[in-house]
């Protein structure tokens, strides 16, 4: 490379656009199955196993992403594991995701109305049978539009993976930019490929909760 | 495969991490005060009969909240540099910050905007007072009284975001673990005396923010009512 | 306390045209309130009273016609509504308080920031017409702690802090609970014994009949029949004569 932005760069930052995607979908899935647990166990009827499912989320939720995605990459060398960023990176953003996801959905969860859950109680079906059969049916609904809002917050958030050298589209980008020297115009293009695939996002957790006829303000940063 | 962690050799450093944790809350405060206001300014705008003006406070805050908060950081560096501007660190990450809190305030300043009644904002013309008398008196701060719980989560957001500004060395409490762990070559106890450190940091600015809530608000206060 | 009526009306609509949309409000409206005048305006729902009424105040822009208020041309695009405002006082059905702000700076803020009033004589100002509506007592209670017919006495009293020339009142009890709405039609009484000229859209028949100098009943955007308040006892049109006898006349 080096020299004018040629073909070359811009398949090169194609690549790393495809990793943000696969990082993307790794960290939702981990986070997805991760988070699940984590909803339940915050309403769970032990006091033990919420107290302990809170103090997680209060502590992911008070780190940033980035001194998570240092712990993991350290971490995993701590403990004497082979790191590589992309494992260091998944199971950071995994920790990370679950924990809001976790609380998206618990919030969910609680605000199937309470008549549904005494419906449930009186028609004699265990506690398992009540949330998989009544509740989570029901919660899903609610919970569309938010988790596809934060699918948005995952996507820019697998930027700071290039920190620890996971070479997804932010670090393709500095690494062509290494060689270019100018950098506007390669952020540029950089932001724009996240637009592209934010936006859309965005669009359609915004349609679907106005289907759901109620707007809401979720705080988010990345 | 054992871990044997020396807290001690980190815990020596404690006074660039005290410095680092200033330098962080500093970053989060002028950031804060700044993109609350430009973000207020946004929201207004985006509700303003000018189509064009609308159209540029829509642009804006969706463009920042689809797109990373490293690239613009990057952006704002890069940016401002070819232009001309030599800044430092510090005042290049409260302008990134800035920008990108802003987008994120102003989202959520808009529905508390909308959260007010038809009927305050006629009995405030009906009173003969001016469009901007009626925003500053009548709207705004019951709008900010409505969404205080998600702003206060926004801003706690921000000064955690806010380590990411260690990538263009300003020196704050990340940037601070950073060159901490590279002396020290012990990066995982630094970091996990980091993580405590942003933990404090958030109670410090949701403790912050629940006095200002008081002062703020003095109904709540006189009459008790949580937020 | 009678006053001379003024050769010129303080309120006046002539052949006011309104449509929301493809819907005709108000169809031909015109009617004159003189100083120190009482005008009730009744009707069914959706006949255009509150739309005629709003239309005074400008909260509603009217399609034609002519409306002159305090020797302004409110129906002209370039009417300058803040000075229409202070001229006149409107109080809504659902009081509109601002929640926030405590029931004396509810009083004071127009006053200090329309008219520029110190401070100090604005909190003056304040408990004189807290005087007048009976509510001395509330000044530094904040709206949520009064009850619907004292917040409502509240709002009347916001409206007369700014001294106004003629008073709006647009179905002021009709969110009251009936025990309720004898406290605010006591001091809608008072001012008009003082000699407050005001117009006031209104579902109570006895009320009306008993403070109305002039009943304007509206029917389908137009005014059907109008007179002094015993129309009512005597209606001439077979709609007033449906309206009235459907159990709308009650005291």
């Amino acid at each position: 490379m080096g020299g004018h932005l040629n073909i070359n760069h811009l398949l090169f930052l194609g690549h790393g656009a495809l990793w943000t995607i696969g990082l993307s979908l790794i960290a939702l899935v981990g986070g997805a199955a991760v988070g699940f647990v984590i909803a339940l166990a915050r309403i769970s009827p032990l006091k033990s196993v919420r107290l302990l499912s809170a103090a997680y989320v209060q502590i992911v939720q008070g780190t940033p992403l980035l001194v998570i995605l240092f712990l993991g990459y350290f971490g995993l060398a701590a403990i004497g594991l082979q790191t590589s960023p992309l494992v260091a990176a998944g199971a950071s953003l995994t920790i990370y995701v679950a924990a809001y996801l976790g609380e998206i959905w618990r919030g969910s969860i609680q605000s199937v109305p309470k008549p549904q859950w005494e419906a449930a109680e009186g028609l004699a079906l265990s506690r398992t049978q009540r949330m998989m059969k009544v509740i989570l049916p029901q919660a899903v609904r609610i919970a569309t539009p938010p988790t596809v809002g934060f699918m948005v917050q995952i996507i820019k958030n697998t930027s700071l993976a290039s920190v620890v050298g996971f070479v997804e589209l932010m670090r393709s980008g500095q690494i062509v930019n290494n060689s270019l020297f100018e950098p506007f115009v390669v952020y540029a293009i950089i932001a724009a490929v996240y637009f592209a695939m934010c936006y859309p996002l965005s669009l359609f957790s915004q349609k679907l909760e106005r289907r759901m006829g109620r707007g809401s303000v979720n705080p988010a940063l990345a | 495969m054992s871990i044997e962690l020396d807290f001690p050799a980190v815990l020596e450093r404690w006074p660039n991490f005290v410095g680092g944790a200033i330098l962080t809350l500093e970053l989060a405060f002028f950031a804060t005060v700044s993109g609350a206001l430009l973000g207020t300014l946004a929201a207004v705008g985006r509700g303003t009969h000018s189509r064009l003006i609308a159209r540029i406070c829509k642009v804006y805050v969706e463009a920042i909240r689809n797109t990373p908060l490293l690239v613009q950081i990057f952006l704002v560096y890069f940016g401002l540099a070819s232009i001309g501007l030599k800044l430092s660190a510090f005042t290049v990450a409260v302008v990134a910050l800035t920008i990108n809190v802003g987008a994120y305030t102003a989202e959520i300043m808009r529905a508390g905007f909308e959260a007010i009644p038809r009927g305050q904002i006629e009995a405030a013309e009906g009173l003969a007072l001016t469009r901007f008398q009626i925003y500053w008196h009548i709207i705004l701060l019951p709008a900010v009284e409505k969404v205080y719980p998600a702003l206060t989560s926004q801003f706690v957001l921000l000064m955690l975001a806010s380590s990411v500004c260690s990538q263009i060395s300003a020196e704050e409490l990340t940037a601070v673990a950073n060159y901490i762990q590279s002396d020290t070559y012990r990066a995982f106890e630094t970091y996990i005396i980091v993580a405590v450190l942003y933990i404090l940091l958030s109670l410090v600015m949701r403790a912050g923010f629940w006095g200002l809530g008081l002062v703020l608000f003095p109904r709540r206060r006189q009459l008790g009512t949580p937020l | 306390m009678q006053q001379t009526a003024s050769p010129t009306p303080i309120v006046s609509l002539r052949d006011v045209q309104k449509s929301f949309g493809s819907l005709k409000v108000l169809d031909g409206v015109s009617f004159a309130v003189e100083r120190g005048e009482v005008l009730a305006i009744i009707g069914r729902s959706g006949s255009g009273k509150s739309t005629a009424l709003r239309c005074i105040d400008r909260f509603e822009k009217v399609d034609g016609g002519e409306i002159i208020v305090c020797g302004r041309r409110v129906d002209l695009p370039d009417i300058d509504l803040r000075a229409l405002r202070q001229d006149v006082g409107i109080v809504f059905q659902s009081y509109n308080l601002f929640p926030h702000l405590t029931i004396e700076q509810n009083i004071t803020l127009a006053p200090c920031s329309v008219k520029r009033m110190g401070l100090s004589e604005a909190k003056a100002l304040a408990r004189k017409v807290l005087a007048q509506v009976g509510l001395e007592e509330k000044v530094h209670a904040y709206p949520e702690q009064l009850s619907g017919g004292q917040q409502q006495r509240a709002a009347i009293a916001r409206s007369l802090a700014m001294q106004p020339k003629v008073m709006l009142f647009d179905e002021v009890t009709s969110a009251l609970d009936p025990e309720l709405t004898g406290e605010v039609l006591k001091v809608i009484e008072q001012l008009a014994a003082d000699g407050m000229t005001m117009v006031m859209v209104t579902h109570e028949m006895g009320f009306a009949r008993s403070i109305a100098d002039r009943i304007v009943f509206m029917h389908r955007g137009k005014v059907h029949e109008t007179g002094p308040a015993s129309i009512l006892t005597a209606p001439t049109t077979p709609e007033l004569v449906q309206f009235v006898g459907t159990g709308n006349l009650k005291s």
